[in-house]
């Protein structure tokens, strides 16, 4: 999958296929509006990704209205694109510095798509946590320099969780303005 | 409940609800405490998670749902028996010590062998012993309000272990302590733990101290959520 970032253009034009059918153009919009209002995608971007999801077998093609041109076609997701999406959002990301952006597209497509976004936050506290038990041991039993590595990465990582709360908190309000 | 453990739970909560007036402060709550291990009890202030560590020490008691400590149902227990538990097989560290100020820190940490009938040579010898476990026996003489809120701490859990519980109930540690501080406290804390084969419940919000634990328990409004399908 094409990555901006470590975002996955391709898995978030899926989830937002999932809701409904749509033309190039406005998945476009629709992502841009959602998730890239600091990084608008390229059309070329978007009509390499889609063209990338056909042939995977992601997506089809629902026919072309008259008028003719790349525009006019509109697109569905099939069921394996249906799945794809289920396995991307159920998987955590790598513990990793900066993953708000992977992870709120996560969150909105889960509610988008009716789905539990708390499991997707629960997930991902899950890997975070675990990465910082084995940062935390490697911490106990390194010298000066591991353990000031070590709580470097830790100080990140417990950001990210507290982004993780604060959001999980406010599951309710963000559905909301997703599903208006 | 992913655990990442298996075999007996020594102790475990089951759909724990408990209310105080209006408010529900518990609202089916599960946790299985594995014999050795360290449970993180994590979620945001007022979540629950402090009413869930008070049912499971037999403090309060549920409305509704069970809370087993070996196999033993607790509400079933009368007060004395309960109390009984509290003081020979539990131990218990909270944010702010709770240490007697009018008692020396080795007299603090002997209380709870003084109070199960120890004579007092004997029980302050044991608190000077779990006193330097701890690395804080040079405080030994000092009364609280004479030593810094880490010493202060770590003469806390110097008490909480001094009786050798099977499992030590922490409520939320090291949340009035410095970053460097309150690592000290959960490096020795869940050493000593480990070293005795206890288990701990320990409540915090502060995912580097949870990060200590083995796993952990999430509470949100009242119910828990257990770690879920990571890989």
């Amino acid at each position: 999958m094409c990555t901006v970032l470590g975002m996955s253009i391709g898995h978030a034009l899926l989830g937002l296929l999932e809701k409904e059918p749509r033309h190039g153009y406005d998945l476009k919009r629709s992502y841009d509006e959602r998730f890239g209002k600091d990084r608008p995608l390229h059309y070329g971007q978007v009509y390499s990704t889609l063209s990338r999801l056909l042939r995977n077998g992601l997506i089809e093609e629902l026919g072309v209205e008259s008028g003719g041109g790349p525009d006019r076609k509109r697109y569905t997701i099939t069921d394996a694109g249906v799945t794809d999406v289920e396995q991307w959002l159920g998987t955590p990301e790598k513990p990793d510095l900066y993953l708000q952006n992977t992870l709120y597209t996560k969150v909105v497509l889960a509610l988008l798509s009716g789905r539990d976004a708390a499991d997707v936050l629960d997930t991902q506290r899950a890997a975070h946590l675990r990465a910082m038990r084995e940062l935390t041991e490697r911490k106990r039993s390194g010298d000066l320099a591991d353990q000031l590595i070590c709580d470097h990465a830790l100080f990140h990582l417990e950001a990210d969780l507290r982004w993780l709360e604060l959001t999980a908190a406010r599951l309710d309000d963000l559905a909301g303005k997703v599903r208006p | 409940m992913t655990t990442g453990t298996t075999g007996e739970p020594i102790m475990s909560a089951r759909a724990v609800r408990k209310s105080f007036g209006p408010t529900q402060a518990l609202d089916g709550a599960d946790l299985d405490l594995h014999p050795g291990q360290v449970v993180a009890v994590m979620g945001p202030s007022g979540s629950g998670k402090s009413t869930l560590l008070h049912c499971m020490a037999g403090i309060i008691l549920p409305d509704d749902g069970s809370v087993t400590y070996q196999g033993r149902e607790l509400s079933t227990m009368d007060d004395s028996a309960r109390s009984a538990l509290r003081r020979n097989e539990f131990g218990f560290v909270f944010q702010f010590g709770q240490l007697v100020p009018e008692l020396t820190c080795v007299e603090n940490v002997a209380l709870p062998l003084r109070l199960a009938g120890m004579g007092r040579k004997p029980a302050e010898a044991k608190a000077t012993d779990q006193l330097a476990r701890l690395e804080v026996d040079d405080v030994a003489e000092k009364r609280p309000g004479d030593v810094s809120g880490g010493q202060g701490q770590r003469v806390a859990v110097a008490r909480s272990l001094v009786t050798t519980p099977k499992v030590i109930f922490a409520d939320e540690p090291t949340g009035a302590l410095d970053s460097l501080n309150g690592e000290r406290v959960m490096r020795l804390l869940v050493d000593a733990a480990k070293a005795t084969s206890a288990s701990v419940v320990l409540v915090t919000h502060e995912p580097r101290v949870a990060a200590y634990s083995d796993y952990e328990v999430v509470v949100r409004d009242g119910k828990t959520r257990a770690a879920v399908g990571a890989a």
